[in-house]
Parts: C-alpha cells; structure tokens; sequence
C-alpha cells in the first residue's frame, strides 16, 4: 500500500485536500483523511500538488538507430523528471518504425526499462517516404496507438486520402504533421521581420495552413478521424476552431514552445531555437493561448527532439529541428498558462494528461478511485532555473535553458510504484 | 567600436562607432592617395581570410589592405582545405587560434556563421558576407563613399534597387545609413522583396521612377541570374524594363547623383552600360574605398587587441 498525504489533489474539474491510497497498481481511496497504517509506504505531499501523471503523445526516443542522441532509457528516465509517466514516440528512427517487429521492439523496450510506460506511434507511409501504406493494421496489433509520417508530410494528396481511408478501417488514428514542402523550400525560421534582418530564410505560415486545411477537408471528405500534430500559427487554430464546429472528427496538439517563445529567439542565431515548425511571433502566442482555452486544441505535446551537442553546435542552416522538452513542459505550461490565470489547473492537467489518454485510448489520465495510479506530485510554489546541462535525457539542446519557471516534480508514480528522479 | 573584438554587422554598431570607422578610412584615404603602400599598422599581426563562399573583389581587396598595413596574411578556400574532408567551423577557427591569428576575415554562405566562429575563437572576427544577412565592410565602404560627395549622410535619399531579398548588402546598407540619418527606399518586384523589410525604417517601392525622383544616391544590386530559374521574375529583360537603371530614369534624380554598384555588374540587367560608365558612376572608387575602409576596420581591430 502506497499512501499519498495532505496533498492538494488536482481532479477532474476541481481541486481538493485529499490523501490517495494505493493497492498495487489501482487507486482505491481518495479521501480527506486516511489513517497511516502499519506496512503503508507513506510520500508526505504536504504544501505539494497532487497531478495525474502527465501522457505525451509526442515526442523522440531515437531508438533504433540515433542512440547517440537519446535512447528508450534515457529519454524515458528524461519523461519521469518532467512528471510523465506515459509518453507516445514517433517512427522517425533508423530504420523508420514502419513495421510490427519494430513496433515490437519499441515497446518491448519500454517494459524492459520500466520507467514511463511507452507507446509506439507507427509510421504512415513505408520508410516515411510518401509512396506506399505501411503496415498500419499489423502495427496496431503489435500495440501502436497511432500512425504518423512526423518529422516529414504526407505530401501527396492522394496518398493521405488512402492513408486515413484504410487506417479508418481499423479504427487507427492518423496523427499528420502538416507541412507544404514546397512553400516551406530551405526556410529555417519563421517568416517575417526576424527572419528578414537577421538573414536566415523564412517558412511561411501558409506552409502549415494550407496542409492543415486539405487534412481537415479530407478527414471531413472521408468521415474519418485525424490529429493535426504541433499547431504553431493563428490560421492553423482558426481552421481547426471552424472544422470542429462543423463536426469534423479532428483534434490538434501544441507545444510548449508554440505559446512560451516567440521567433525573437532566433535573432541570436540560437539553434535550441531552431524547431519545425518554426517559433511564431506574439499573435500566434496568443491565438494558440486562445486555442488552448476554448478547446480548439485539445493536447499539450512536447515534440521532444534530444540531439547532440555537436548538432546544434553549428552553422544555424546545418544544425537540425527541435528541442529537448520532457524536461521543461510542465514548469513551461503551469508558468505561463495558469500563473496568468489563461486557465486553471484542472482544465491545464486536461490538456497535458486526460485529453492526450483519451485521444491515444491509453487510459483516463485522471485520478479518481478505481484509476491506474499514474501520479505526478509537483512543487507549484519554489521558482528555479533551468539547467539544462544538468538534464536526464541525453538531449541537453533546450531553448529554455536558464529561464526562471515554476513547477518542480517531487515524486513520480507509475503503476502504483513510485520511480527515483533526480531531486 | 573601441571595445569590440569583431565587427560582425552594422545591426550592433552605434551611429558613433560607425563614425569613428569612417573617420579613421579617411585616413587610410589619405595615405593611399599619397601613395603610401606600406605601413606599420598591423606590424606583427596575423590575419586570415577564410572564405566558403567565391569572392574576388572582396577578398582582393582585405588581402590589400592587410598586405598595405603590414599584417602577415594566409587564405584559406572551402574548396581546398580540410572543410571538404568535413572539419566542422568551429574546429577550423580553433585551429586558426592555435596558429597564433589575430584577425579571421570570414565570408559564408550561411547567415550566423561568422557569430558562430566569433563566439568559439579568440580571434577577431570581421564578417565578410553571410548569407542574406550582413556584408559591414561592403556597406562601410559605401557610406564612405556617399560621405566623402556629401560631406554627411543625414538627410541624404538613397536609392537602393535590385534582388534585395538575398541581399546582405541591401540590409547592411540600410542599418548603417538609417543609423546616420539617411532616407532609404528599397526597389523590387515584391517577390525580391523580404517580408517586413519596411519594418527596418526604409520606404518600400515597386515603382523605380517615383523611388529615384530627385534621389541623391542610386545604388543597384547584383541580380542573381539563378534567381530567374527559380521563378523570382519571369526574364531578365523584363525586370531590366521595369527595374533597371538607365539614362532617362538617372535624370529623374539630382543631377548630382551618385550611381553605385557593389559588383560584380550585370551590364544591361541592373544598369545600362551608359550608366555604368557615365558620370556620375562612382563605382570604380567604392572599389578603392573598400581598400581605406578594410584598412581601418583592420587597424582599429587589431588595436583593440593590443
């Protein structure tokens, strides 16, 4: 028995002073009071936040094939220091996961590991090249929970279509990063005044928008089900805003990134800040804000994309996309979302736990009786300062490196089992 | 610029520090048109010019500059040195720091690169051209050149007209000449046209006979003419209709006018060959200028380091 005490617990639409006993992997008793009993393993929550344990339904564990950026333990142990205890990796690997033995493989790893639970997101296309339909329904059965090409477009129109056709078949999700190749061309960083005076080639918004709108049309043509991955600009939420109220199946994820920075992160040549998409400028802040708010957006993802120092270490063209994420996210969400007061923190746990659960179908991501014990416990009050040299996950590349944010993981349970992060 | 290890653009630069590096070009003008060839400047200094990027003029002219000032001088290509066996920049300044160099001079074809190196090497760094963003020296010589007509740039119109988008030139030109109060008013089909450019303090035309009406500087950019292929403009000769610079559109501006050209020209693409060649084409002294201006550049660099 594991019994959480005095702690502020975060539920489904409010808060309250409960103590949480576990039996094994279940919840079994939320109450006010609950009597320590001999042989209880007791975490003393007081003056902490008691969060469901958070569900990433992005980001970049590297294995098979790039270990020397971030592998399925690394990135793992990374994910239970920013409080998650479920993360879902894309197929971007060497070789793609674009086959049921990868699929496998993947999370076969992740129970070996047995930090946060892991689930493979299977590729789209064979070797993501665009041309030909993986395997989708073989993967599921392997125990993907979803189907994206991320890192690359499905470009062909075409080939989207069947994509969303057949894996509706099988009641698979298909997650689409939205990307016009050609309207993007070897831009690095947001269009725009920044990109114009610091000389480095901007990718028009409409690089994104357009492809969110042709995936919304063709989820709407279909009747099928589609997840636009990492939203970045204004229009891109406009459309999804429009396409829910016309009762499109589309639901949609942010980042951290997309509403903590702006492209002024750029101007110093700064390759942490060099993403895909590309960091936006204050109206897309605020629309994705918006977005988060109103339920436009549905999930808070990471995207996170550990690479080596040497990678990012160079000419800002040739270092590659992304930033180290698990280990900011939270302290991220909970500084600038509901510090603001843009949200409170139950409608926040929405967003960062039960809404990615629920669209990956991988639990509840609430905590109530009866619930796996999936449970984060957060110091809301102490500010500190990011260290990213100081990060679990191989990827120190974080573009938050040195920033002041509220949010400190104390203690992470997952199944019942309370797992050592750094402290 | 007295306490500046590189000179990486003109974006950081106060209005007084470009001043000081005119000032002191004025000098170095001075000693070349007395036929000085040789001094003690940069006695004992080691610079090195290492280009990624082809360069001609540019390159000739900081070795001059180097060579005049006294500086022991050695350049490196991309095409034949240990880059094409994938040394990384970083590592190929930490090299030029253990040969003892006192100034790297570096052009590349990606924007940041030199405050990359400058970050990572104890040398100074002078940015010879990166990417879309910065070419200082260029754009130094330039205002040198409009200073030593005019006496001061303040109040001056100054046209600039050509492939702006690609062209550090165009933005170098326009934070030095906004910083000394010049007007500036960039010219170019909107797809050779960044976005927001405006937002930099200069006017926006697509219209070259309103721009140069009384104008009192006219400079055109190189028009890449890959830039073509990628559907930029549908052909040369209809940008040069609509775009290029000849006699009858010259005397829309002051009759005193410079017409100024950073080269390489395009003949009958930017400029008419009467243009080019006319009298009020100072294109041919921006060249010895940028010798003046690498010189001062150099020394007041290299004095920082003493």
């Amino acid at each position: 028995m594991l019994l959480i005490k005095n702690g502020y617990v975060v539920l489904k639409d409010g808060v309250d002073n409960l103590d949480i006993l576990i039996d094994g992997k279940k919840i079994i008793r939320m109450e006010p009071h609950i009597e320590e009993e001999s042989g209880y393993d007791v975490i003393d929550a007081s003056s902490l936040a008691v969060i469901p344990g958070l569900v990433d339904m992005h980001c970049h564990l590297r294995e098979p094939g790039l270990e020397y950026k971030e592998d399925i333990d690394s990135g793992t142990r990374a994910a239970l220091q920013g409080g998650f205890t479920s993360v879902a990796c894309m197929p971007n690997t060497k070789p793609v996961i674009d086959n049921a033995s990868l699929v496998k493989y993947v999370t076969d790893r992740g129970v070996e590991v047995d930090n946060a639970k892991v689930y493979c997101i299977g590729a789209i296309t064979k070797g993501q090249e665009g041309e030909e339909l993986a395997e989708m329904a073989s993967m599921k059965a392997a125990g993907a929970v979803a189907f994206s090409d991320d890192g690359r477009p499905v470009s062909n129109g075409n080939m989207m279509r069947l994509a969303l056709e057949y894996a509706d078949s099988f009641s698979a999700l298909i997650i689409s990063h939205c990307e016009d190749t050609a309207l993007a061309a070897d831009g690095v960083v947001n269009e725009g005044f920044n990109a114009t005076v610091s000389g480095l080639k901007g990718i028009s918004r409409a690089a994104e928008e357009v492809m969110v709108a042709r995936d919304i049309i063709l989820a709407e043509t279909l009747g099928a089900r589609i997840h636009i991955a990492h939203v970045s600009t204004r229009g891109s939420v406009e459309l999804v805003r429009e396409a829910k109220r016309r009762g499109v199946k589309v639901t949609c994820e942010t980042c951290p990134h997309y509403f903590s920075a702006t492209d002024d992160e750029i101007l110093s040549y700064n390759t942490n800040a060099k993403i895909n998409p590309p960091l936006r400028t204050e109206s897309d802040v605020a629309a994705i804000i918006e977005g988060l708010k109103d339920g436009t957006i549905d999930a808070i993802a990471t995207d996170h994309a550990p690479h080596h120092a040497d990678e990012k270490n160079q000419e800002f063209y040739l270092a590659p996309n992304g930033t180290s994420g698990f280990e900011t996210a939270f302290a991220l969400s909970y500084t600038n979302l509901v510090l603001p007061d843009y949200m409170d923190l139950p409608a926040l746990m929405r967003l960062m736990s039960a809404n990615p659960a629920r669209i990956l179908n991988v639990g509840s991501g609430e905590l109530a009786v009866g619930e796996t014990a999936d449970i984060a416990i957060v110091d809301l009050d102490n500010q500190y300062t990011v260290d990213a040299s100081k990060f679990v996950s191989k990827g120190k590349n974080s573009l938050f490196n040195g920033w002041k944010l509220n949010g400190i993981i104390k203690h992470v349970i997952v199944d019942g089992i309370e797992k050592e992060i750094k402290i | 610029m007295l306490k500046r290890k590189d000179l990486l653009g003109l974006k950081d630069l106060a209005a007084e520090e470009i001043e000081e590096i005119l000032a002191r070009a004025a000098e170095m003008r001075k000693l070349l048109e007395k036929n000085v060839r040789k001094t003690e400047h940069l006695q004992g200094k080691s610079v090195v010019t290492l280009f990624y990027e082809n360069s001609t003029r540019t390159r000739t002219s900081f070795e001059a500059a180097a060579k005049i000032t006294g500086a022991t001088t050695a350049s490196i290509s991309a095409q034949s040195s240990s880059v094409t066996k994938g040394e990384t920049l970083i590592d190929t300044g930490r090299n030029l720091d253990a040969l003892l160099t006192d100034v790297i001079i570096i052009r590349h074809s990606m924007s940041g690169a030199p405050h990359l190196l400058a970050k990572n090497v104890k040398a100074s760094v002078i940015n010879a051209g990166d990417g879309m963003n910065e070419h200082p020296t260029q754009a130094l010589l330039d205002i040198f050149t409009m200073k030593n007509a005019f006496n001061s740039i303040k109040g001056l119109k100054v046209v600039i007209a050509g492939d702006i988008k690609y062209s550090r030139v165009a933005r170098s030109n326009i934070w030095g000449l906004n910083k000394l109060g010049a007007e500036v008013t960039v010219v170019a089909p909107k797809t050779l046209l960044p976005q927001d450019i405006e937002s930099m303090g200069c006017t926006v035309s697509c219209n070259i006979d309103k721009a140069i009406e009384g104008a009192n500087v006219i400079m055109g950019l190189r028009i890449q003419l890959e830039r073509q292929q990628s559907g930029l403009f549908p052909s040369v000769a209809e940008y040069h209709k609509y775009f290029g610079i000849n006699d009858s559109r010259l005397s829309l501006a002051d009759s005193n006018a410079l017409v100024m050209h950073p080269g390489p020209v395009n003949r009958r693409v930017e400029m008419t060959s009467g243009v080019i060649d006319g009298d009020n084409s100072v294109i041919l002294e921006q060249v010895t200028n940028g010798v003046a201006v690498r010189m001062a550049v150099l020394d007041i660099l290299a004095g920082n380091r003493r």
